[in-house]
């Protein structure tokens, strides 16, 4: 395969970034979409330019570190997959590729396609764990939990943080990470001791971190590798009115 | 603007109420008028509209329906602006995997319905309050607010204006019934989807009750 690439090249946070036309030759379409990169930035080092940056880690869909908008979409065209999951064959030869980072005020661009994703990680601090004692491992039966809740706060606990709901949301809003995020614990007993100040201290920092407000488009659900649901979205309003009426 | 003083989702709920509340009025407002239809003496569309323009609760609650709208408004244009600052850099090419098409216009459906509702009030209510409007015959201190209604309608200009405005009206209530329903925490995995099919449903019984007035009259 022969791909066209149109890529975001910023030098550093400060500087203004443009778009950078690449043609790369004898593209497998076996490759995954971020080995297509390597291959890309082997060429540009021969060449002498400086390689694209972006991030990856896990290339397995676990760490959410592989945040591109590829073609209108972040993660690209796969379905519940990230963009390390995303293969060659899921374009046409000679097709343009147009490839972005996560635009959003709260995650600003530090270099081509990286963005500091940090604010999801301020709003974990501000209430995303559990700070009360649970005590030594207990008898399996001692705090029964009810399976399809478990199962609920499971699927909420999947979300891997990869930002890309915040990427599609047209109004930048982080409500899908942040309601996945009080779910988790909403859903369970031992998450039910702090509820209250969680989900008001987690949203407070949501609004200080600048993310837009949720207008229920659903294009956040529709782009989520691991298909976390609006669902979650109700619960943390339903849990915010709770917490500021009680 | 860009202060916090509501958090993100108080102002949601208040958006939410506000605009189920407006939605309150609009079905109570389209039956009134659809009494136009039905009724060619035009009595029963101005002994309603007389009720309604008499009656002390109505009277009291108009205020709080003037309140809605405004609340709605500025707090929808609050959330606009946070929103739009939320990305101050868009993409080159735009995320097209909203669910609900007309989820993305809301703040321009909602500012076209605004501009009509200001029109509207002058062509109806403004001239109601100073007096204006003759009394309907026979009726002593009833108003001939069907006559009103007539005579504007008769006019093309102004039936193409209000059958326009009234479909973006129902482009905004398409995504704003059920919308408001998520955004207060009501979202059930069996009772949602019904509810979706009762927003477009409500969007479609609204706009076309309202333009069918219209078209009726001018083209009788």
């Amino acid at each position: 395969m022969n791909i066209k690439l149109k890529i975001w090249r910023q030098k550093n946070a400060k500087a203004k970034g443009k778009f950078v036309n690449y043609n790369l030759d004898n593209v497998s379409p076996e490759m995954s979409f971020l080995e297509m990169l390597d291959a890309l930035n082997n060429k540009l080092i021969i060449e002498g330019d400086e390689p694209v940056a972006f991030e990856h880690d896990c290339r397995e869909g676990i760490c959410g570190c592989c945040s591109l908008y590829i073609n209108g979409t972040p993660h690209g065209p796969g379905e519940k997959s990230t963009t390390c999951e995303l293969h060659m064959r899921s374009f046409k030869d000679g097709h343009t590729i147009v490839i972005e980072p996560w635009r959003s005020r709260a995650f600003p661009v530090m270099k081509d396609l990286i963005v500091d994703r940090n604010a999801f990680d301020k709003i974990i601090a501000a209430g995303g764990f559990i700070s009360i004692d649970a005590g030594s491992s207990q008898d399996s039966n001692a705090v029964l939990v009810n399976k399809e809740k478990a199962d609920e706060a499971f699927i909420s606990a999947s979300c891997i943080g990869c930002g890309a709901c915040v990427a599609a949301c047209k109004n930048a809003s982080a409500m899908l990470f942040v309601s996945a995020k009080v779910s988790q614990f909403a859903l369970l007993p031992q998450g039910r001791v702090e509820a209250v100040e969680r989900v008001q201290s987690m949203v407070a920092k949501m609004d200080e971190l600048g993310f837009g407000n949720c207008t229920n488009t659903y294009a956040c659900e529709a782009v989520c590798p691991k298909g976390i649901s609006v669902t979650n979205i109700a619960r943390m309003n339903r849990e915010f009115l709770a917490a500021k009426i009680s | 603007m860009s202060s916090r003083f509501y958090s993100s989702l108080t102002k949601k709920y208040v958006m939410s109420l506000a605009g189920l509340f407006l939605l309150s009025f609009l079905l109570v407002h389209l039956l009134i008028n659809l009494l136009l239809l039905f009724d060619d003496s035009r009595y029963l569309f101005n002994e309603a509209a007389h009720f309604m323009g008499t009656n002390p609760l109505i009277q009291t609650f108009q205020w709080v329906l003037f309140g809605g709208f405004i609340v709605h408004m500025i707090f929808g244009v609050i959330l606009q602006i946070q929103n739009w600052m939320a990305r101050p850099k868009g993409y080159k090419k735009k995320n097209a995997s909203e669910e609900n098409y007309f989820s993305k216009f809301m703040i321009y459906t909602g500012i076209i319905v605004g501009i009509f509702l200001v029109i509207h009030l002058f062509n109806f209510f403004v001239l109601k309050m100073s007096g204006q409007v003759p009394e309907f015959s026979g009726h002593e201190g009833t108003e001939d607010m069907g006559w009103l209604v007539f005579d504007l309608f008769q006019n093309g200009g102004y039936v193409i204006f209000y059958v326009v405005a009234i479909l973006f009206l129902g482009f905004h209530i398409d995504h704003a019934f059920q919308s408001a329903l998520q955004s207060l925490g009501l979202n059930h995995p069996k009772y949602t989807p019904f509810f979706k099919v009762v927003s477009r449903l409500l969007a479609i019984f609204i706009a076309l009750g309202y333009i069918s007035i219209p078209l009726v009259i001018y083209f009788k």
